[in-house]
C-alpha cells in the first residue's frame, strides 16, 4: 500500500509502541530471573545466577518437563489423526450437517477451559469411573487440539485442487495409493504446522490439565503453579520461564522450516496466497492464529 | 509369485475403491466415525452430564451430591444479585478486552501484511509469536509485578506524578488484553494477507484517499478475520480465573465457578452453563459474519 | 462456507436430545460407588480402624498444605519405610475435601474446617492411636478436640497449629495497631483503602465475629463458628463494609509475601510463616508484640491441622507409618520450622534448629491458644446436641461470595 511519508512514520511509531507493550512484561520476567532476593521486588536489590542453578538441578522440574512433552506428543498424535479424518471428510465434499461439524470442532477451544475441564473430569470420575491420570489429561488436550489440525488441513484442501486426486484414480491408483502419493504430499506441511501447534497448545495448557490430572503427576505448567504457592522457591519460576523462552527457538525454527518447505512443495500455494514470497510467515501466522488459546 | 501378490493386493484395493466410489455417504461415514465418536460422545456427552449435574444439589455438611432434580441452583443464580453482578462484570471486561485487542492488533497486523518488507515481515511474525511460548502463568506473574504498588508501572510513572490502577477490574482488563493480544494479531494479519494488493492499488489508482481505501476496501474484507480473533479474546476472557485471582480483588465468572467447584459442584455446573450459552450465541453470530473461514 | 438445505440445527437438537437420554442412564448407573451408603442418616466416618500394623505397601498418596510434605523430611521417610510418597498440594480446605472424594489418596493434612466434613461424608477412617507411638507425647491440649475427635473416637493425628496474626508495614501503618479495628472498623480501615489484605476463605467471616464479640457485646456471640442468623448477618455486614478497603483477598502465603514486599499490602491477616519470611528478608513488617500476648486485643482465629486417613486408603500401613513419622520429634520440628507453625509434638521443641523456636511460636503455652479460635466447620446444630438455628457452612460460603461482590 502506498502511504505518505508521514503516514509511514506514524505507523512505524505505533508498531514500535505495540512491540514495547508485548515485550516489556517478558523483560520484567528476565530481570526477575536474575533477582538476588527470594521475593520478586522491583527494582531488584541485586543480581544472581543461582536461580538458574536451582532450576537446572530441580529434579521435579525436569520430570514435569518430560511429562509435558509426553502429554503434548500423545495429544498431538490423536489430534492429527482425528483432525485429518474430519478435514478429509469435510474438505472436498458437501453434505448434510457439514456446518454442524465445523461448529462442533471449534467448540472445545471456544468454550472456557474451566468448563471443558470440569465437564471432562466429572465424566471421567463420576460417569465412567476412571481415575484421573496422565491419560485423562491427554484425552482432554487432544479434544481441544483437533481444531488446530483440522483448520490447517481443511484450509489446504480448499486451496489445492481435487483434480490431482481424480487424475491419480483415473491412472489406476487405489485410494490408499492416491492418499500416500498425491493427497499426503500436498498436506504434509499443513499437517506439520497443525501438529506443532497442537503440541504448543498442550504444552502451555494449565486449566483443563488442573482438572484432569491424577494424583502425584505434574506437567510443567502445573509445576509452575505449584511453585507459585510453595514456600521459598518463587524466583525459580522466572528462571524456568526464561529457559523455556530460550528453548522455544526450537519450535519457532521448526515452524520456519515447515513454512519454507511449504513454499517449495505445494503446487498452487503461492498463487493462492497472492504472493509466493510471503507464503512463509503467512502460513505460520494462519496456523498460530488457528491455535489461539 | 511376487507379482501375483501385488496383483492380488492391488485388485483388493480396487475392489475397495469400487465399493466406496459409488457410495459417498459411506465414504464420509467411515472418515467421520472415529472423530465424531470422540467429539460427540466424549465431549458433547460430558457437557450434557454437566447440564444434568446442574440440577442436583449437595448436602450442606459433607458436600455429598444429592442426585435429585431441582431448580435450586438456577434459582440461586437468578435471585442473588451478586451473581448477576459477576456475570455482567465479566462480560463487560470480555467486550473491553476484545475491543482493546482489535484496536491494538490492527495497526501492527496491517504493517506486517501490507507495508513491511519481506524480511521485516518474517521477523515481526516471530516477534509476535514468541510470547506465546513464554508460560501463560509466568506472564500473569509478570503483570502482578508490574501492577504492584511498588511495581514497575508505578516506578515508571512516579517521576511524572501518575499512579497505576491498583488491584481491580482495570488490572484484569490490562492483563487479559496483554495475554490474548497475539490471538487477535495473527488472524487479522492472515486476513489482510489474503486481500490482493491489486485491489488496494485499484482503489488508489481510482483516486481514493488512503483513509477511504482503508474504510471502503480493507476494513470490510478484514472484518471477518477480526471477528475470528474476537472469538478467542472474548471467550478466553470469559472463563479465565487465574488472572483475576492474581491481579485483582474482584470476582469473575471463572473465579466463581472455580471457588464453588470444590464445595458445591452442582452449583458450579449451573454457573458453567452461563459462559456456555454466551459463547454458543457468540459463535452463532461469528459464523453468520463469516468468521469461521478465518479461525 | 457453502450453505445447505435442511436444518443442521434440528439435527443438532436430535443429537443432543439423544445424548441427554443416554447420559441420564449412564449417570444413573455410574458413580454409585461413591454415594452409596453415604446418604444414610446420622453418624460419620467410614471403614474400620487398623488393628495391627503390617508391612508397608511401597507407596503413599497424600494431600497436604504447601510446605508440609517436602523433600528434606520425605526422603528419610521413604528410605526408612519403603513407601514412595506422592504429594498433591491443595490451596484451600474445600479443595482438600474435593480431592479426598476421589478416593485416590491415602491421607490428608486437614484443618479444622475440613475434618468434620470429611467425617460426615464418610471419607475418613478412625485412627487406632495405639499404632502411632509418637502420639503419646503430643501436646495434651491438641488431643480429643471437637475438630479431630468424633463420637469419642480419634479421627486423626495432630500435626501443628498456628494463629492468624495481624501484620502491618511499619512505614505505612502508624501508630502500631492493637486491634482488628485497623482492618474491620470502616472509619479506621479507610485510611489504608486498597491496601488491606484478607484471607480468601469463608473462614474470614469468623474473624469478623471475633471482632464483634468484643465490640458488639449486645449480639451475644460466644463462639465465632456458632452464629445465629442475627449474629451472622451483622458479621457479614461488617465484612461487606470492609470490601471497598481490601486490596487483595490472598489465597496463598507466597502471594501475600509478594504483596507486602512490593507495597500493595500494608495491613491484614497473616500466618506466622509470612511474618517470619518477610522479617527474614528485612522487610519493615510488624505483628502484635509480646506485651499484647502476640495477638490483637480481641484474640484471633487460627488453625490446628490433623493428618487423617482415608476410609478407602489403598496403602493404610504406609499411612500409619507416615502419621507416626510426621509427629516424630525430628520430622515434626523440621516441618514446623519450614512452614512456620507450632509443632504438635512436645519433644520437637528439643530438635528445632532455632533453639527459641517453640517459644516464638508459643507451642508450649496453652494460655496463648485459649485466645485462638481454631477454624471449624460451621454447622446448623450450634454445639453438639445444642440448638439448630445456627448458619451452616453453605450459608458461610454463599455469604463469602456476596461479601467479595
Amino acid at each position: 500500500m502506498r502511504l505518505s511519508r508521514r503516514g509511514k512514520i506514524t505507523l512505524r511509531a505505533v508498531v514500535a509502541l505495540i512491540l514495547a507493550f508485548i515485550y516489556i512484561p517478558l523483560l520484567v520476567i528476565v530481570v526477575e530471573a536474575f533477582n538476588s532476593s527470594r521475593i520478586l521486588k522491583w527494582p531488584p536489590p541485586g543480581f544472581t545466577l543461582s536461580w538458574f542453578g536451582k532450576a537446572f538441578e530441580s529434579e521435579s522440574a525436569r520430570e514435569a518437563l518430560l511429562t509435558s512433552i509426553e502429554a503434548g506428543l500423545a495429544a498431538m498424535l490423536i489430534a492429527v489423526v482425528l483432525g485429518t479424518l474430519i478435514s478429509l471428510a469435510v474438505g472436498r465434499r458437501s453434505f448434510f450437517g457439514r456446518d454442524s461439524i465445523s461448529f462442533l470442532v471449534v467448540l472445545p477451544i471456544a468454550l472456557p477451559g474451566i468448563v471443558t475441564g470440569v465437564a471432562l473430569s466429572n465424566t471421567f470420575t463420576q460417569v465412567l469411573g476412571v481415575s484421573l491420570s496422565l491419560m485423562t489429561v491427554i484425552i482432554g488436550h487432544a479434544t481441544f487440539c483437533i481444531v488446530v489440525v483440522y483448520n490447517n488441513v481443511v484450509a489446504r484442501l480448499r486451496r489445492t485442487s481435487g483434480s490431482f486426486e481424480e487424475a491419480s484414480a483415473d491412472l489406476g491408483a487405489d485410494p490408499w495409493q492416491t492418499f500416500r502419493w498425491v493427497t499426503f504430499p500436498a498436506l504434509r506441511s499443513a499437517l506439520g504446522a497443525g501438529a506443532l501447534l497442537a503440541f504448543a497448545l498442550s504444552f502451555d495448557e494449565i486449566i483443563v490439565t488442573n482438572f484432569t490430572i491424577g494424583a502425584g503427576e505434574e506437567t510443567l505448567p502445573i509445576w509452575i503453579y505449584h511453585n507459585l504457592f510453595r514456600p521459598k522457591e518463587l524466583p525459580v519460576v522466572p528462571a524456568v520461564a526464561v529457559i523455556l523462552i530460550v528453548l522455544s527457538i526450537i519450535p519457532v525454527y521448526l515452524a520456519h522450516r515447515l513454512s519454507s518447505d511449504d513454499a517449495g512443495l505445494t503446487p498452487g500455494r503461492g498463487a493462492a496466497a497472492g504472493d509466493g514470497s510471503t507464503a512463509g510467515p503467512a502460513t505460520i501466522a494462519e496456523t498460530e492464529a488457528a491455535a489461539a488459546h | 509369485m511376487a507379482t501375483d501378490a501385488v496383483v492380488v493386493k492391488r485388485s483388493a484395493g480396487r475392489r475397495l475403491a469400487g465399493f466406496f466410489s459409488g457410495r459417498p455417504r459411506l465414504q464420509i461415514g467411515s472418515l467421520l466415525a472415529a472423530p465424531m465418536a470422540w467429539l460427540v460422545i466424549l465431549y458433547l456427552g460430558s457437557l450434557v452430564v454437566l447440564l444434568i449435574t446442574a440440577f442436583w444439589t449437595v448436602d450442606p455438611l459433607s458436600g455429598t451430591v444429592i442426585k435429585e432434580l431441582s431448580w435450586d441452583n438456577f434459582k440461586e443464580l437468578v435471585n442473588i444479585p451478586v451473581y448477576r453482578e459477576i456475570i455482567w462484570r465479566t462480560v463487560r471486561t470480555a467486550i473491553l478486552v476484545t475491543l482493546t485487542d482489535a484496536i491494538i492488533a490492527f495497526p501492527i497486523a496491517f504493517f506486517m501484511a501490507k507495508v513491511a518488507g519481506r524480511k521485516t515481515k518474517a521477523l515481526l511474525v516471530v516477534a509476535v509469536l514468541m510470547p506465546l511460548w513464554a508460560s501463560y502463568l509466568v506472564k500473569i506473574i509478570a503483570w502482578r509485578a508490574i501492577l504492584a504498588e511498588h511495581g514497575v508501572l508505578n516506578w515508571a510513572l512516579e517521576p511524572i506524578g501518575l499512579h497505576g490502577p491498583g488491584a481491580g477490574t482495570a488490572s484484569v482488563w490490562l492483563t487479559m488484553s496483554y495475554l490474548w493480544l497475539p490471538y487477535m494479531i495473527l488472524p487479522i494479519f492472515a486476513g489482510l494477507e489474503r486481500i490482493p494488493d491489486s485491489l488496494i492499488a485499484a482503489s488508489e489508482d481510482l483516486g481514493a484517499h488512503p483513509f477511504t481505501t482503508f474504510r471502503k476496501v480493507i476494513l470490510p474484507l478484514a472484518f471477518p478475520a477480526v471477528v475470528a480473533g474476537s472469538i478467542f479474546t472474548f471467550s478466553l476472557t470469559l472463563g479465565d480465573y487465574l488472572a483475576p485471582k492474581l491481579v485483582s480483588n474482584e470476582q469473575f465468572i471463572g473465579t466463581s465457578i472455580f471457588d464453588s467447584i470444590t464445595n458445591n459442584q452442582p452449583f458450579a455446573a449451573a454457573f458453567a452453563l452461563v459462559p456456555i450459552v454466551i459463547v454458543i450465541a457468540y459463535l452463532g453470530v461469528a459464523r453468520k459474519l463469516g468468521a469461521f473461514e478465518h479461525v | 462456507m457453502r450453505r445447505h438445505k435442511g436444518s443442521p440445527a434440528r439435527t443438532a437438537w436430535f443429537v443432543v436430545a439423544g445424548l441427554v437420554a443416554f447420559m441420564l442412564v449412564l449417570a444413573g448407573c455410574g458413580g454409585g460407588g461413591s454415594s452409596s451408603g453415604s446418604s444414610g442418616g446420622g453418624g460419620g466416618g467410614g471403614g474400620e480402624e487398623l488393628q495391627k500394623l503390617g508391612k508397608g505397601e511401597g507407596e503413599l498418596n497424600l494431600i497436604s498444605w504447601a510446605g508440609y510434605v517436602e523433600e528434606e523430611w520425605v526422603k528419610p521417610f521413604e528410605a526408612e519405610s519403603g513407601c514412595k510418597v506422592n504429594d498433591k498440594v491443595a490451596g484451600t480446605s474445600d479443595e482438600m475435601v474435593k480431592l479426598m472424594e476421589t478416593g485416590q489418596y491415602d491421607g490428608v493434612s486437614a484443618s479444622g474446617n475440613a475434618t468434620a466434613r470429611l467425617w460426615a461424608a464418610h471419607e475418613v477412617a478412625p485412627v487406632n492411636v495405639a499404632l502411632v507411638p509418637n502420639y503419646k507425647t503430643v501436646f495434651p491440649d491438641l488431643k480429643n478436640q471437637v475438630y479431630n475427635t468424633f463420637e469419642g473416637q480419634p479421627y486423626g493425628i495432630p500435626h501443628g497449629r498456628g494463629a492468624n496474626l495481624l501484620m502491618w508495614n511499619k512505614n505505612d501503618v502508624k501508630p502500631a495497631p492493637t486491634s482488628w479495628e485497623v482492618t474491620l472498623n470502616p472509619e479506621v480501615a479507610s485510611k489504608y483503602k486498597g491496601h488491606i489484605t484478607q484471607y480468601d476463605d469463608p473462614m474470614s467471616i469468623a474473624e469478623g465475629a471475633v471482632y464483634l464479640m468484643e465490640h458488639e457485646p449486645k449480639l451475644g456471640i460466644e463462639d465465632p463458628y456458632e452464629l445465629n442468623e442475627e449474629q451472622f448477618n451483622a458479621t457479614v455486614e461488617l465484612m461487606k463494609e470492609q470490601k471497598p478497603n481490601v486490596g487483595e483477598y490472598w489465597s496463598s502465603a507466597e502471594q501475600q509475601i509478594e504483596g507486602f514486599a512490593n507495597g500493595s499490602n500494608q495491613v491484614g491477616t497473616t500466618w506466622q510463616y509470612q511474618y517470619f519470611a518477610l522479617k527474614g528478608e528485612k522487610e519493615p513488617v510488624a505483628a502484635s508484640p509480646a506485651s499484647q500476648g502476640f495477638l490483637p486485643k480481641e484474640g484471633a482465629t487460627g488453625w490446628s491441622d490433623t493428618w487423617m486417613i482415608s476410609a478407602k486408603a489403598k496403602h493404610p500401613n504406609c499411612m500409619y507409618m507416615w502419621m507416626n513419622y510426621i509427629i516424630s520429634p525430628k520430622a515434626n520440628a523440621e516441618v514446623a520450622e519450614y512452614f512456620g507453625e507450632a509443632p504438635a509434638q512436645e519433644k520437637a521443641c528439643e530438635e528445632t534448629k532455632n533453639p527459641n523456636f517453640c517459644k516464638e511460636y508459643h507451642a508450649e503455652e496453652p494460655a496463648f491458644w485459649k485466645r485462638v479460635w481454631y477454624w471449624r466447620t460451621p454447622l446448623a446444630e450450634c454445639s453438639e446436641g445444642g440448638e439448630t438455628d445456627c448458619m451452616d457452612y453453605n450459608d458461610w460460603v454463599r455469604a463469602w461470595t456476596e461479601i467479595k461482590g
